[in-house]
């Protein structure tokens, strides 16, 4: 039995069309707990593709890949939808935020889908989750009222809404400011050593990706090198 | 609030614009669909009831439902008959005071024995041609509403002269006869009588008024020529919906000829069924037609919200809580403007009603309309299910998006 939280088992990813293109071809590897992972690579290498796969946004072509030592592929579209709901916190590079709701809102939706807490839980969870990324005084507002960098601290705080293990994000500093970037690395670096999550960035900024656990390098939708550090950064 | 509801609320409040051009389209379409139910129903009941009032319920007469077979062509199989002369006088029914009395036993309701009969009336110089109708003034009023239209005098003033009738006012007017005028009336049969104007009537049907007169049974066996006859039994059911049936029965019981007001009028009620078709396809158009303007927003929005249709994906929503959402966005397009409609039909039908109009066939000054809890929940519901359906489209397409797509394009 796997330890793995994520698994990728063989998975290859090719989009049919009069010329076939192959997004992602016979990657395997396994994601354990407390793991902070940089996938990276050249632009349209399949970064993003492969964690597309990871966090059940896609269906691989072959392969299957595997949440907590299960199969994704058997699973129905619900069952996959349950388990990015529970077990999956995505973070984009845009901070994909709903522009009509409050912040507390948008961090509260992940909640009110799963529907396992009250509905004052649930407000006081997201206040607290906007309060620890120091965003408690913008509570109230819409996310178009906040810079770049509290957006996307606000759609940190949306992948943890249901205390997910995993937290997959795709260039999640790509389109901040330096400040904003280190605030937010620095987000993602405490969810690992803070909160015991696990989290799984694509970027394309070295200098980050060597402060990471472990780097996946992914080149023409291979796995070109899985290295390790020597001690978590 | 419950989370389906907020996300559509949320939609549909901030397309404010294009959410109200929809629902002033579903409310215009329920309004005038409650308008046109009001009035054409309400016509229709009119009709109908003044039809009911106006007429006897069932009208049992002298001929008989099988023509009688000759003695001859029951004992032969093939048997020709050539210058038979039939019995000029009308048979009239046979023992009607006993047929009577055994349907009394049984049919839910009153009745009457009556004499029909045509003639002449002539007054002034002037000769128009009568339906007399003979009855018995004690219990006409049980099966006719004819005392409640007198204008002048009663039915009970036909026991004041000896060959007493009572006009039509349009009949009396016609030939510049008035209360106490002698007028002569000569029926098909030869007989000639005078007879004295003892009251009008008027039914509000311009046929009645102006070809009937209502004399004593007596006298119209006079003018028959026939002491004794009855040629019709005229019943009125305690519910006129029921005269069908009552009808049939009878006519087995007596053997005579039994119509309900329902089969003698059969093909006005079957126009009205007609014009029911035409106007439930009619508001089902109308319905349709504001349905479009509900797929319009509800397709717009979600062309808008393509991405956050990815996002809420991604983050772990099923495609029918997807679909609910844009559901429920035409639900509460749908609804509003049928609460609205409500309203609006309410008020285009109070102003139809107030229209003042003349027509020439009755006396009715005020489009009959008629208010019915039916209309609006039908309305309500041809709306709810169009916007159900306006909406439905849109809804899958939405939860059949595939969120890598949106991503990949938005990034």
């Amino acid at each position: 039995m796997s330890a793995a939280l994520i698994e990728a088992r063989g998975v290859s990813k090719v989009l049919a069309g009069i010329v076939p293109v192959t997004l992602v071809q016979d990657i395997s590897l396994a994601i354990l707990p407390r793991e902070f992972i940089a996938i990276t690579g050249p632009s349209g290498s399949g970064k993003s593709s492969l964690l597309y796969l990871l966090g059940l946004l896609d269906l691989p072509t072959t392969g299957e890949v595997l949440i907590d030592g299960q199969s994704t592929t058997v699973m129905t579209e619900d069952e996959r939808a349950e388990v990015r709901l529970t077990r999956l916190g995505f973070v984009f590079q845009f901070h994909f935020l709903l522009p009509e709701f409050s912040i507390t809102e948008n961090v509260a939706l992940p909640m009110r889908a799963l529907g396992r807490l009250p509905p004052r839980a649930i407000v006081a969870r997201a206040e607290e989750l906007l309060d620890s990324f120091g965003l408690g005084d913008h509570r109230h507002k819409t996310p178009d009222q906040l810079s770049g960098g509290q957006r996307q601290r606000v759609a940190v705080a949306r992948a943890l809404a249901n205390d997910p293990p995993v937290i997959l994000a795709d260039e999640p500093t790509g389109s901040l400011d330096s400040v904003s970037t280190t605030q937010v690395f620095g987000i993602l670096r405490d969810l690992v050593a803070l909160r015991g999550k696990t989290v799984v960035a694509v970027t394309h900024d070295l200098n980050l990706a060597s402060q990471m656990h472990r780097r996946i390098h992914v080149v023409d939708g291979r796995l070109a090198n899985d290295e390790t550090a020597a001690a978590p950064a | 609030m419950n989370l389906i509801l907020t996300i559509a609320w949320t939609h549909v409040r901030h397309r404010a614009r294009q959410t109200l051009v929809a629902i002033a389209g579903v409310m215009t379409g329920v309004g005038f669909s409650i308008m046109m139910a009001a009035m054409m129903e309400g016509s229709q009941d009119d009709f109908i009831r003044t039809l009911v009032d106006a007429l006897p319920h069932i009208s049992i007469t002298d001929e008989l439902r099988e023509p009688t077979r000759q003695p001859a062509d029951i004992v032969y199989a093939a048997a020709e008959f050539h210058g038979l002369t039939p019995d000029v006088r009308r048979p009239g029914i046979k023992n009607p005071m006993a047929t009577i009395a055994s349907l009394q036993t049984w049919v839910p309701g009153a009745l009457t024995p009556s004499v029909q009969s045509k003639a002449v009336l002539r007054f002034a110089g002037r000769n128009l041609t009568t339906s007399i109708i003979g009855i018995d003034p004690r219990t006409e009023a049980d099966v006719s509403n004819i005392a409640t239209h007198m204008k002048q005098g009663t039915l009970n003033s036909l026991y004041r002269a000896s060959n007493a009738i009572l006009l039509g006012d349009r009949l009396a007017n016609k030939i510049g006869a008035r209360v106490n005028s002698n007028i002569t009336l000569a029926s098909a049969e030869g007989a000639s009588m005078n007879a004295t104007v003892v009251g009008t009537f008027h039914t509000g049907f311009r046929m009645t008024d102006e070809t009937t007169g209502y004399v004593l049974l007596k006298t119209a066996q006079v003018l028959e020529r026939q002491t004794g006859i009855v040629n019709e039994i005229r019943v009125r059911t305690r519910d006129p919906m029921a005269a069908r049936l009552i009808s049939e029965r009878i006519g087995e019981q007596t053997g005579y000829k039994s119509i309900s007001w329902q089969e003698a009028q059969e093909d006005l009620l079957s126009a009205i069924t007609l014009r029911n078709v035409l106007m439930y396809t009619i508001v089902g158009a109308i319905l349709l037609v504001a349905s479009f303007g509900t797929y319009n927003i509800i397709s717009t929005i979600t062309h808008e919200k393509t991405r956050d249709i990815a996002i809420l994906k991604s983050l772990g929503f099923r495609d029918h809580t997807i679909r609910a959402v844009f559901i429920v966005e035409s639900l509460l397009v749908g609804l509003v403007g049928a609460v609205l409609g409500w309203i609006f039909g309410y008020l285009l039908t109070r102003g139809l009603a107030s229209l003042e109009f003349k027509t020439p066939f009755s006396d009715y000054n005020h489009l009959p309309v008629l208010y019915s809890v039916k209309h609006y929940l039908l309305a309500t519901g041809v709306a709810l299910l169009s916007s159900v359906v306006a909406g439905y489209f849109p809804a899958r397409s939405a939860a059949r998006l595939h969120p890598v797509d949106i991503i990949r394009g938005a990034t």
